[in-house]
C-alpha cells in the first residue's frame, strides 16, 4: 500500500486531515500557495462565537504540522495530476513530483469581490469596506477611522453580499456572514461605545447553539439595530461619508441613512484553485461551483473521482468548527480508502 | 472616488459602437424642447467627423412615451419598432444612431424579448407584413447618439475651440451628468460603463477639459418617470424627484448640468423655473440656476459654433453663466433673433432666473 498522501491547502480543513494522518503513520506532503498556513483564518482578528483570538487556531495549526511525516511546501503550486492504476502522480510548479496514494482537496474558499457588487460603491468610495479588510484592520492593529481619519459614529453592515443573489450566480447561503456581521458590530460597538450600528439583512440565520444569544446581545448591550431589507443605492457624500437607500420591509418604507463606514459582509465563493483542480481532475461540480461530493449524506468527502477526497469549505460554506469537523471524517474516510486498496 | 476602482468598471461595460453609416432615429420631442440637439449631432457628425448619417423623414415616434404609460400595447410598439428597421433595411443602413434615450431603452427591450422568445419576432414580422407589407433586418449595431458622440470625444477635443475649463479661474467646470433611467438600468451591459458608475457622458466631460460632479442622488430619477409627470395629479412627485438630486448636487456647485435624454433635460431645466417660482429657492453657485445643457449642445460649444445657433435661447434656465466661464463670445442682443435678424419671441420668465 502506497502510505503517502497530498494534500492540496494548507488551510484548516487541509492541517485537520494531514495531522489526523500523519498519526494515523502516513506521509503527508501539503501543497499550499502561500507563504503562511492558514487559509482565510491566516489574516482573521476574533473569531465567533466567543471572540476567542484566531491566533489561537493557527497556533493550534503550527503544532499539529510540526511532526516528522508531514512536509509542507509553501508558494507551491500544484500544476498537473495523472493516475497510474492506484497511484496519483502530482506535479508542481517547482517541479517536484509525488506518488500518492490519495489526493486530499482542501482549497477552502475565496471571500467574494465585492467589486462585483457595483451599487455598493466597494473599490469606488474610500468608506466602503469588506467584512475581510476590517478583519485585516484589526488584526493588523490598524485603529478603525474613516478615511479622514474620524472615529466613526454610525456603522452600517450590509449581509449576503455576494450570497443568496441571483445577478451574481450565487443563490445560496454563505452561512457564516450573518453571525460575522453580529460579532464584528459587536467589536465596533466596543472600540466606539457612543456610535450605532446597523445591520441590513434578509433573514437572520443564526444556525449556531450561541448565536442567538450572541445576536439579542449585540441588539440589548452594543447599540445594534437590525433593519430588515436589502441596501439598494450607495453614494458618497460630500465629506466622504456614505448615503444608503434600503427599504425597511418591517415598518414598509424606504430608509436613507448617512454613515461613517459601510462594511460589506462577503459571503464565500470557489475560486481559481478547485476550478483548476476540477479541471485537471475531471471532478463533478455543484451548480454552486463547489465540489461536488459522491453522496452528499454518505460520501460527503469522497470525489467523484476514486483516490480524491474533498474537505472543508470548497465543498460548501462552513464555519470553522464544522470545517474541523469535516476534516475529520475526510481523514476516516482516506484511511478507510487506503486500507481497502 | 478612486480611479482605479472606476476604471474597472469601465473596462467592464465598453460596447462596440458602429464607425460611420448611421440610420438616425429622432426624438419625437426633443426637436421642440431643444431643436439645436439634433440638428449639431447631424451638423457635427456630417460635417466635423465627415459621416454618413441618414435621417429619414418616414421614421415616427417609437411610441414609447404611450408604451410607458400604459397607452399603447407591446405588441403595437413591437410592430412600430419593426417598421423603423424596416425602413433601415429599405434605406441599406445596417448601424441604427437612436437619439431619445427612451426609444433606446425601447429598441434594448423590443431586441431582448425577440432573442429570448422568438415567437414574438415573428409575431412582429407578421405584423408588420399585414399592416404595411414591408419585411426587416435585425440592425448589426444600435447605438444611442451619446454614444457616437463618446467614441468620438477625443476627436472633438482635438478640434475643440474651448474647453470646460473656467477661464477666469483655469479650473475645470464641474458638470454634473445625468444619462437617464433607460440608458442602462435596464440593460447595463449596454450603456457605456455600465449604470452606476456611467462613463458616457463623463467620458466627454473629461475629454473636454471637465470635472464631473458625483453627488450622492446622482442615479436618482430626474423627475421625469412617465406617469409621475404625465399623469397630472402625479406632478407634485416628479417635481419632488427634481428637486431631491438638484439640492444633493447643490453643495458641490456645478457649473453645468449636461443630460443624455430629452425628457431628463428637459424636466431638469423647467422644474428649476418652477421651484424657482414655488420656493424662491435656486440651486446653482451664486444663488442662480443651473444651466442645463444636451451633450450635443456641449459638444457644439467645445467646438466653437455660435451659441444662439445651438438654440440655447430655447432653454429655461439660462446658459450665458457657462458661456462666460468658457470665455464663449456671444451677442446677448442676438439672443431671440432668427438667421434674418427677426425677433422669435422669448420666454416671459427666463431671464429673471438668473440675471436680475
Ligand atoms: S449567513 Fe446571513 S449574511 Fe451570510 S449569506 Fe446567509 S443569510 Fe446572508
Amino acid at each position: 500500500m502506497n502510505k503517502s498522501i497530498v494534500v492540496i491547502g494548507a488551510g484548516v480543513a487541509g492541517i485537520e486531515v494531514a495531522s489526523i494522518l500523519a498519526d494515523m503513520g502516513y506521509n503527508v506532503f501539503i501543497i499550499e500557495k502561500n507563504k503562511n498556513i492558514g487559509g482565510n483564518v491566516a489574516f482573521w482578528h476574533h473569531l465567533f462565537p466567543n471572540n476567542r483570538s484566531a491566533a489561537e487556531v493557527r497556533e493550534y495549526m503550527n503544532q499539529k504540522i510540526k511532526v516528522p511525516n508531514i512536509t509542507l511546501f509553501p508558494n507551491t503550486e500544484v500544476t498537473d495530476i495523472s493516475q497510474k492504476k492506484n497511484v496519483y502522480v502530482v506535479r508542481t510548479n517547482k517541479d517536484a513530483t509525488f506518488e500518492v496514494g490519495a489526493v486530499l482537496i482542501a482549497t477552502g474558499f475565496t471571500p467574494f469581490d465585492a467589486r462585483r457588487k457595483e451599487e455598493y460603491g466597494y473599490g469606488i468610495y474610500d468608506n466602503v469596506i469588506t467584512s475581510v479588510d476590517l478583519e485585516k484592520k484589526l488584526e493588523r492593529g490598524e485603529n478603525i477611522t474613516t478615511t479622514q481619519g474620524m472615529a466613526p459614529k454610525r456603522i452600517a453592515f450590509v449581509h449576503c453580499v455576494g450570497s443568496r443573489d441571483a445577478k451574481v450566480g450565487h443563490t445560496y447561503c454563505s452561512k457564516v456572514c450573518c453571525i460575522t456581521g453580529v460579532k464584528q458590530a459587536i467589536e465596533m460597538s466596543k472600540m466606539f461605545p457612543d456610535a450605532e450600528m446597523y445591520c441590513f439583512y434578509m433573514d437572520l440565520r443564526m444556525h449556531g447553539l450561541e448565536y442567538e444569544r450572541f445576536y439579542k446581545d449585540a441588539q440589548e448591550n452594543y447599540n445594534t439595530q437590525f433593519i430588515r431589507g436589502r441596501v439598494s443605492e450607495v453614494s458618497e457624500n460630500k465629506d466622504k461619508s456614505i448615503q444608503l437607500k434600503a427599504e425597511d420591509t418591517l415598518s414598509g418604507l424606504p430608509l436613507k441613512m448617512k454613515v461613517d463606514l459601510l462594511v460589506l459582509l462577503v459571503g464565500m465563493e470557489q475560486g481559481k484553485d478547485s476550478d483548476k483542480l476540477c479541471d485537471i481532475l475531471h471532478l463533478h461540480k455543484t451548480p454552486e461551483n463547489f465540489i461536488q461530493p459522491q453522496d452528499p449524506h454518505l460520501q460527503g468527502n469522497v470525489s467523484s473521482r476514486q483516490g480524491v477526497f474533498i474537505a472543508g469549505t470548497c465543498i460548501q460554506p462552513m464555519t470553522i468548527n464544522e470545517t474541523m469537523q469535516n476534516a475529520r471524517s475526510a481523514a476516516l474516510e482516506i484511511n478507510h480508502y487506503l486500507l481497502h486498496l | 472616488m478612486q480611479n482605479e476602482g472606476l476604471k474597472n468598471i469601465w473596462a467592464k461595460y465598453q460596447k462596440e459602437i458602429a464607425d460611420d453609416h448611421y440610420y438616425y432615429l429622432r426624438s419625437c420631442i426633443r426637436q421642440n424642447f431643444f431643436p439645436g440637439a439634433e440638428y449639431y449631432f447631424l451638423k457635427i457628425l456630417r460635417e466635423v467627423l465627415g459621416k454618413d448619417v441618414y435621417d429619414d423623414p418616414r421614421h415616427t415616434t417609437c411610441t414609447g412615451i404611450g408604451y410607458h404609460s400604459d397607452i399603447v400595447p407591446f405588441e403595437t410598439i413591437q410592430t412600430v419598432v419593426a417598421r423603423e428597421f424596416a425602413l433601415m433595411t429599405a434605406a441599406g443602413y445596417r448601424n441604427v444612431a437612436v437619439s431619445c434615450v427612451t426609444s433606446f431603452g425601447i429598441y434594448s427591450e423590443i431586441l431582448e424579448t425577440w432573442r429570448e422568445f422568438p415567437k414574438e419576432l415573428q409575431k412582429a414580422r407578421e405584423n408588420l407584413w399585414k399592416a404595411t407589407k414591408r419585411e426587416f433586418e435585425i440592425p448589426e449595431n444600435i447605438a444611442h447618439a451619446s454614444d457616437i458622440i463618446y467614441k468620438f470625444r477625443h476627436q472633438i477635443a482635438e478640434k475643440a475651440k474651448y474647453k470646460l475649463v473656467n477661464t477666469n479661474t483655469g479650473k475645470p467646470l464641474q458638470i454634473v451628468e445625468h444619462i437617464g433611467c433607460h440608458y442602462a438600468k435596464m440593460f447595463p451591459v449596454k450603456g457605456i460603463g455600465g449604470a452606476e458608475f456611467p462613463q458616457v457622458l463623463s467620458g466627454m466631460i473629461a475629454a473636454w477639459g471637465g470635472d464631473v460632479v458625483d453627488y450622492p442622488e446622482r442615479r436618482h430619477c430626474c423627475g421625469f418617470g412617465f406617469r409621475q409627470y404625465l399623469v397630472q395629479q402625479n406632478r407634485g412627485y416628479s417635481l419632488s424627484n427634481s428637486k431631491k438630486k438638484l439640492e444633493s448636487m447643490q453643495p458641490y456647485e456645478p457649473d453645468a448640468i449636461i443630460c443624455n435624454c430629452p425628457g431628463c433635460t428637459m424636466f431638469l431645466d423647467r422644474w428649476q423655473y418652477t421651484l424657482y417660482e414655488m420656493e424662491g429657492k435656486r440651486y446653482g453657485q451664486n444663488n442662480e440656476s443651473i444651466p442645463v445643457l444636451a451633450y450635443e449642445e456641449l459638444a457644439a460649444l467645445v467646438l466653437g459654433f455660435e451659441p444662439w445657433n445651438v438654440g440655447l435661447q430655447m432653454h429655461e434656465i439660462n446658459t450665458e453663466s457657462l458661456l462666460d466661464k468658457m470665455g464663449i463670445a456671444y451677442n446677448p442682443d442676438e439672443k431671440y433673433l432668427d438667421k434674418n435678424k427677426q425677433p422669435i419671441g422669448s420666454f416671459n420668465k427666463t431671464g429673471c432666473l438668473s440675471c436680475c
